[in-house]
């Protein structure tokens, strides 16, 4: 506990070493914005401006890009209140009671709750992060390929199991992303793999911000032209000083719901496939059950807006726990971040904790004070984010598509893969309204490498034995749950089948 | 086109797609045992994209018997409006990355701009031409100057010459 608290410390002071509080600063900001506009999330923010933290030392970058995570959980609710269209799909629960409050001339509590509650939500996940990485990574320590294998078929089967969407669909998403991982030099034996019409641009293979940027950055921006068609009204909003000092004084009326979705939300967030979205749709479903008075959700209830603004913001910090200890994203925001680890020579997962101490300790301290800052920042900005909001979309979207398209050249500088990017894109929109799911695509290029090289030498130990996985008590244990949940929704059918018979 | 005829052709490219990898996964390398090796190159790629025909045939399959959404869906896959708007801005993008082998990059850019702002987003000379101005400057200073990633110009190159003075 002492030495949790000795390296929190450091952690917390190296984060407030000038460059790193001014880089917090700005990525709490930019993340604000990103997350208010509608058509941007974290993963868009993070993948376009991911390049530009080339400039900066590794921890300073990561502490940029964790900060415009965090930012944008934050941000997602000021779209969703003031325009009643969230800003970014883990603030879809903030609508339910946001737009009505802002309807009933409390736009301004509303937005002083979300800040409020994300604040909370904020603090109780990184405390439950501090506690829970050092044993976690600790004891992740004795992984071997066999385990890591198998924990990354565990991560993909979650999508099966609990995302919901179309499951071929969702293996043929996952199935790819691995695909376009191997595309470029073998490293094992040096060999070129799947270089399509022998055009020289695959030989260094297919950058996963590539990819990320194609499908988060062009795919969604013409995913959101579709929808909004390039234009978007927002709600009045009347904030001074002296009301949200007086919204402020009514955290107590929401505490509760607030640390219910904030535990909430760290859980669910901790899962690959779930996070953020189906983390606060939880907090607030289960905020309405409890609740004296279920019927005054969905019109205007503050604990509406509480729930699921801890929760996302909770979840974001969860996402995180697996990323760093275990070396598996628990989103694609943290999926991204860690491609970006990758990039600047740290490979996440349990020895990061032993070899890059001070990496590791300086991104969960500045998790805190980038949780204070944003709290400060959203609600002195409240008034400009309403006047940005209602900027038409075609500026924002021509200016999206050019951050897109430097951002889609700089990591490997060749126009070969910005070309590559504009094919994801449209593909990725295309995919998309057909509802192929686009996540695991991402998950599934960052951890292919990775995921592959585990495999071959597991199968190399064993001599070609499978059954090698089943053998080791642990990796037995994360293929036994994968399979369960990878039939988990087949049960589901089953049951209901059965139950229909009864009838 | 329906969004019914849309998940049918999507579904029929992507196992022809499956199929071309699995092919491209026998080129020159092995999908069996290497002795003393463990799994050949070309195992692990075409095992996926297997996996992926064999997934699209799954899709196939339901989308025969009605059991997706889509597939019982009789909604045009897009609207005209939808087809004006994304379109025009697919072609944008195409066109800018084209001018980037010719005009450069920050020319592009610029182009890019005065169209997508003016003449699609109906905004004023003013507001086109300061952001078309301003983008690829702010653009120079950053990428040029503080990351050193030289941006592609293309023929332009000559013009960039007293610029590389003040930044260098």
């Amino acid at each position: 506990m002492e030495a949790i608290l000795e390296h929190l410390f450091t952690g917390i002071l190296t984060s407030l070493e000038p460059l790193n509080l001014a880089m917090l600063i700005l990525g709490c900001t930019v993340g604000l914005f990103v997350g208010a506009l509608p058509g941007l999330g974290s993963i868009n923010g993070v993948a376009i401006l991911l390049p530009v933290t080339f400039l900066v030392p590794p921890t300073t970058a990561i502490i940029f890009l964790a900060a415009i995570y965090y930012g944008a959980m934050y941000g997602g609710a000021v779209s969703s209140i003031t325009l009643g269209i969230p800003g970014a799909s883990t603030a879809v629960a903030t609508v339910f009671d946001g737009r009505p409050m802002a309807q009933n001339g409390q736009a301004d509590f509303a937005l002083v709750t979300a800040a409020v509650a994300s604040f909370i939500g904020g603090t109780i996940s990184v405390v439950l992060f501090t506690l829970f990485a050092p044993p976690l990574a600790a004891f992740a320590l004795k992984f071997g390929p066999q385990e890591e294998f198998t924990l990354m078929v565990l991560a993909f089967a979650t999508f099966i199991g609990l995302s919901g969407d179309d499951i071929p669909k969702t293996v043929f998403s996952i199935l790819i992303g691995l695909v376009l991982a191997t595309v470029g030099l073998d490293v094992v034996s040096g060999k070129p793999r799947l270089i399509f019409f022998d055009i020289d641009g695959f030989f260094h293979g297919i950058n996963f911000l590539v990819l990320a940027i194609g499908i988060y950055g062009i795919g969604e921006m013409l995913w959101t032209l579709e929808t909004t068609k390039g234009d978007v009204q927002a709600h009045a909003v009347k904030a001074t000083l002296r009301s949200i000092l007086r919204s402020m004084s009514k955290v107590r009326s929401y505490f509760g719901t607030t640390v219910l979705g904030s535990l909430i939300g760290y859980f669910v967030g901790i899962l690959p496939a779930a996070g953020a979205t189906p983390g606060s749709l939880m907090a607030y479903g289960l905020a309405k059950t409890f609740s004296s008075d279920p019927n005054s959700f969905g019109k205007g209830n503050p604990k509406g807006v509480a729930a699921p603004e801890s929760a996302n913001n909770a979840a974001s910090t969860g996402s995180m726990l697996p990323m760093l200890t275990l070396g598996i994203p628990g989103s694609p925001t943290t999926a991204i971040l860690l491609g970006g680890m990758i990039i600047w020579g740290l490979r996440p997962g349990p020895l990061l904790f032993v070899e890059h101490e001070e990496f590791v300790w300086g991104l969960i301290g500045s998790l805190y004070i980038a949780n204070f800052f944003t709290l400060i920042i959203n609600l002195a900005f409240i008034p400009i984010f309403v006047r940005v909001l209602s900027l038409k979309f075609t500026i924002l979207a021509p200016m999206i598509f050019i951050l897109c398209v430097v951002g889609g050249f700089a990591p490997t500088q060749t126009m070969h893969d910005v070309w590559l990017m504009l094919l994801f894109g449209v593909a990725g929109y295309l995919l998309r309204k057909l509802n192929y799911p686009v996540a695991p695509m991402v998950l599934a290029i960052v951890l292919g490498p990775l995921a592959e090289q585990s495999l071959r030498q597991s199968l190399l130990g064993s001599r070609g034995d499978m059954t090698i996985f089943l053998q080791r008590p642990l990796s037995g244990l994360f293929l036994g749950m994968a399979v369960l949940l990878a039939l988990y929704p087949l049960l589901i059918r089953m049951r209901e089948r059965l139950r229909e018979r009864e009838r | 086109m329906t969004v019914r005829t849309a998940e049918l052709l999507v579904a029929v490219l992507l196992a022809i797609l499956s199929i071309g990898i699995m092919f491209k996964s026998t080129d020159g390398l092995t999908i069996g045992w290497v002795p003393d090796a463990g799994p050949g190159s070309g195992a692990w790629p075409f095992w996926l994209s297997a996996g992926m025909l064999a997934s699209c045939l799954v899709t196939l399959a339901r989308w025969f018997l009605r059991q997706t959404p889509e597939s019982r869906s009789e909604e045009p896959f897009m609207t005209a409006e939808t087809v004006q708007i994304v379109g025009i801005t697919i072609a944008a993008l195409f066109l800018l990355l084209l001018g980037t082998h010719f005009i450069g990059i920050y020319f592009s850019i610029a182009l890019f701009l005065i169209f997508y702002l003016r003449f699609l987003g109906g905004h004023s000379w003013i507001l086109t031409l300061f952001l078309a101005l301003a983008a690829p400057i702010g653009l120079f200073f950053f990428f040029e100057g503080a990351l050193i990633i030289p941006l592609p110009k293309a023929y332009s190159e000559p013009l960039f010459y007293p610029l590389y003075d003040l930044i260098y």
